[in-house]
């Protein structure tokens, strides 16, 4: 435990890179091979399942550093984050364990199924047998809530540098549903088991956004295009007689969308195919909203099959025959997908193509990319026609040009602390609008939450505004005066019964800090309802 | 019901009797100041009354003032109170103020800690009824370690960046911190520079304080000469082009806020060093249960919080809004001219 929290402490305060990757490969030479199979869970998001749950956390380290739990709720919501929290309150003693990693996870495992009696001496006992920084990175553990400055691609660099391996090949066997219980390093990292890649994905490639003027990209006909389509960016994959449906996020998704069990026997083995799952209503794409629905259900009923029916509308063929074809030029790719959507469409399969766009200048993709919004995508993808399937996200061969987001000036009229590094100032923010009640009186209605979007300065600034004008506070929430307008911007917009303004926005976030408004020149209710498209 | 011996009022903690101001924020005529950082020494009073330590502080920032300084525990009254300076060991020459009338005791802590730093004369406890006290850190989550501790970690910090063949920048505010990180730092490690704020206000406590050589960084001052060695600079030099010319260089801040992770990271600071002038929660109830008070005024920091808490344990406890700022985030609160002066 003590390497690992060291580790990690190193991961927290650096900034670089390269101090990073060093740290990370100087762990991994010395690691148990056990350790080393959790730190790769650990810093993959696969968590051991969670023992106590927060409340009780509370309660209990509240007792051990003898405070009133409303003195340790209130210094949480200062802390912004409740394993420093717990580490901050708890005294470090002397008796110090040397326990590892892999034996720390494997009593929480085992700690899931004690008794509460059982889970409290336990929690009591380490937290006054660790320091500081290990007591926060334990219950770091136990809270599941890891998440530190470390890209899983530094992770692999750092493990590629250990093992020799190719960055790439160990991307690809880290990715998929493997149990960090039950598996070893070396089945995991070492081994060459083409059994364990069936149902493995190829690690997505994924486009930056386009950041000068698209002409930039110099000749139109270099590329190829089409949709950037609102949905789940997906890997379909058949192989030997099954089908494996992975997200982007690396989750195996293929149980909550029954319908592409359509494609096994039809659909040849040996073929791995990249799209987007959308959900398709009354034969036109729907909105994300839809899609929502079933997200988050890990089983869906057959309502709600029928209510938000799913396709896939394939971008690219990363295998096919069996043979990895990432390296072919992506025209061919695309030919090859051609041929074998159109060889199956008999079949009426939820799959369909996602269309190129035939465009001769860049004038000509404007006014496709224009039509974004009717077609509900979120703008246009720029492929080279001769480039590979790369892995990660890598600049030069793809490009998204996204439509402006919707915007609309709002108040700020509530806030909260952020956590991480914005811990201890206000950073999360409420926004609201105009809207006349049944007395005809203009009164501010909440729309959206934002927090991101202003420069450290300008968050600093806000938070000094906030702190001088908080009017009540809710726990860890303040009401303020109206006083400041912001610009918030957002991808999409949906009528929704669920919300107050009677209207869902996604991912709203602050544009810009509008100085120049008052209160009385933001926008209304209204104004964002005649946002949403018809 | 008597008039209480001291009020808060829109200018500062008032003595209506003897019609002087503690700590004032707007311009008064008598003014007794109990520390030189300038949420606490404000310009514009006609008279000001403090310990003699903070007299040469005070005419370095507020220029031609009327100073009168005091010893510790030298009493002088008004109008039948009087009034004392006890050591508060926030930084040098700062003062708690003990206030009596007829029997009642009122002490008014400005900032203080109870840590001896070596530098400042140490924090005496002063018995009282009624303890105005500060709580920049009055939260459970504030807990220091002893300064030995962590001067053993600038230094090894120091030694390890050297090594590494880099310039070690360490921020700390102008008056108190920078002088209290320049006492302690190994020079047997290399030579200590300053930025030109720090120097100044070194130069001033010098007299008063045992502090190793330290040599300003001028428009002459060589990259090679300044090559693995520290540099001890105001937190508002971090991110400037005048730190540029250290480079390769590594940043720390020395600063009770960087307990949290959350304060390091957001300055993009690389090495956070929890070291502060300000008592820490267990600091604060020590001193208020050894004044033997009963009632205890919260002034700036967490003072909500610490109220309550404190009534919790059964004091009357209440909190005063000041203008009093502590340490925040970014250092000792400081006057625009201070900010442009480190800026400079």
């Amino acid at each position: 435990m003590k390497n690992f929290a060291q580790l990690i402490k190193t991961l927290d305060t650096s900034n670089k890179t390269n101090v990073k990757v060093e740290a990370l490969t100087e762990y991994f030479r010395h690691a148990s091979d056990k350790d080393k199979v959790w730190t790769i869970a650990i810093l993959s998001h696969r968590r051991p399942p969670r023992p106590v749950n927060t409340t009780l956390l509370r309660q209990w380290a509240s007792e051990l550093a003898n405070i009133p739990l409303w003195l340790f709720e209130d210094s949480y919501h200062i802390v912004g984050d409740l394993a420093e929290t717990i580490a901050l309150v708890i005294p470090t003693t002397e008796n110090q364990s040397d326990k590892s990693l892999s034996e720390y996870v494997e009593e929480m495992i085992v700690l899931k199924t004690k008794t509460e009696q059982e889970k409290r001496e336990y929690l009591h006992h380490n937290w006054l047998s660790l320091n500081y920084y290990e007591r926060f990175v334990f219950t770091k553990l136990i809270t599941g809530s890891f998440r530190i400055g470390v890209s899983q691609k530094l992770m692999t660099r750092a493990l590629a540098r250990v093992t020799e391996m190719d960055e790439d090949i160990l991307a690809h066997k880290l990715m998929g549903d493997w149990d960090p219980q039950r598996i070893t390093f070396q089945k995991l990292v070492l081994d060459e088991k083409p059994a364990d890649m069936l149902s493995k994905p190829y690690p997505f490639y994924l486009a930056y956004a386009l950041e000068g003027e698209v002409q930039d990209l110099g000749n139109p006909n270099e590329w190829s295009a089409e949709h950037k389509w609102d949905g789940i960016r997906s890997q379909t994959i058949l192989r030997n007689g099954q089908m494996y449906v992975w997200s982007r996020g690396e989750e195996l998704v293929t149980d909550k969308y029954p319908e592409f069990q359509s494609f096994l026997n039809v659909i040849p083995d040996g073929t791995v195919i990249d799209g987007e799952i959308l959900p398709w209503v009354e034969n036109s794409v729907g909105s994300f909203n839809d899609l929502q629905t079933r997200i988050g259900r890990k089983t869906v009923s057959p309502a709600l099959l029928k209510k938000v029916p799913v396709i896939i509308k394939a971008y690219d063929l990363l295998e096919w025959k069996g043979e990895d074809i990432r390296e072919l030029p992506y025209e061919k790719r695309r030919e090859l997908l051609e041929e074998m959507i159109d060889g199956v469409k008999d079949f009426n399969l939820p799959l369909q193509l996602s269309e190129r766009i035939s465009f001769k200048t860049w004038e000509d993709a404007l006014r496709e990319k224009e039509r974004a919004r009717e077609v509900r995508s979120e703008g246009l993808m720029f492929k080279r026609k001769d480039s590979p399937y790369l892995v990660g996200r890598k600049k030069g061969d793809w490009w998204k040009w996204k439509l402006d987001p919707y915007s609309i000036d709002a108040v700020l009229t509530y806030a909260m602390r952020g956590s991480g590094r914005r811990a201890n100032l206000f950073t999360d923010y409420t926004f609201a609008l105009w809207q006349d009640n049944e007395n005809g009186e203009k009164e501010l209605v909440t729309f959206a939450k934002a927090y991101s979007g202003l420069t450290d300065k300008e968050f600093r600034m806000v938070d000094d505004f906030i702190k001088k004008n908080t009017l009540e506070r809710f726990g860890p929430v303040r009401s303020v005066t109206p006083k400041l307008v912001f610009e918030i911007g957002f991808e999409g917009i949906a009528l929704s019964g669920r919300h107050k303004s009677g209207v869902a926005t996604r991912f709203p976030r602050i544009l810009r800090w509008r100085t120049d408004k008052t209160i009385e020149e933001a926008n209304t209710i209204d104004d964002l309802k005649a946002l949403i498209p018809h | 019901m008597r008039q209480p011996l001291l009020a808060f009022n829109d200018k500062g903690i008032y003595c209506a009797r003897a019609n002087v101001y503690l700590d004032p924020w707007r311009p008064v005529t008598n003014a007794i100041i109990t520390h030189g950082h300038s949420d606490h020494a404000r310009w514009g009073h006609k008279n000001y009354i403090t310990h003699h330590q903070n007299v040469p502080i005070i005419k370095h920032r507020l220029g031609d003032i009327s100073v009168t300084g005091k010893e510790w525990g030298e009493t002088f009254s008004v109008n039948g109170v009087t009034f004392s300076l006890h050591p508060a060991g926030h930084i040098i020459g700062s003062s708690q103020v003990r206030v009596e009338y007829k029997g009642e005791v009122w002490v008014f802590t400005g900032d203080y800690k109870t840590e001896d730093d070596g530098i400042a004369t140490p924090y005496e406890v002063v018995k009282c009824h009624t303890f105005i006290t500060e709580c920049t850190f009055g939260l459970p989550a504030f807990k220091w370690l002893p300064q030995d501790e962590v001067f053993k970690d600038i230094n090894a910090w120091w030694a390890q960046n050297k090594a590494e063949g880099k310039t070690s920048v360490l921020f700390g505010y102008t008056l108190g911190k920078a002088q209290r990180l320049i006492k302690y730092l190994d020079t047997s490690i290399g030579k200590i520079y300053t930025h030109g704020a720090v120097e100044n206000m070194t130069e001033v406590v010098r007299p008063i304080a045992d502090l190793p050589h330290t040599t300003l960084i001028t428009r002459e001052t060589k990259k090679e000469e300044i090559a693995g060695n520290i540099v001890v600079a105001p937190p508002s030099a971090h991110g400037t082009p005048w730190i540029r010319r250290m480079a390769p260089y590594v940043t720390g801040s020395a600063s009770g806020w960087m307990a949290f992770r959350g304060a390091r990271r957001r300055r993009a600071i690389d090495r956070g060093f929890v070291l502060s002038d300000h008592c820490d929660w267990q600091g604060l109830l020590e001193s208020i249960r050894a004044t033997g008070c009963e009632k205890v005024i919260s002034t700036h920091g967490y003072s909500d919080i610490f109220s309550a808490y404190l009534r919790d344990l059964g004091y009357d406890a209440r909190t005063e809004h000041t203008q009093y700022e502590g340490e925040t985030d970014e250092g000792e609160s400081k006057t625009p001219a201070e900010k442009e002066e480190e800026e400079a």
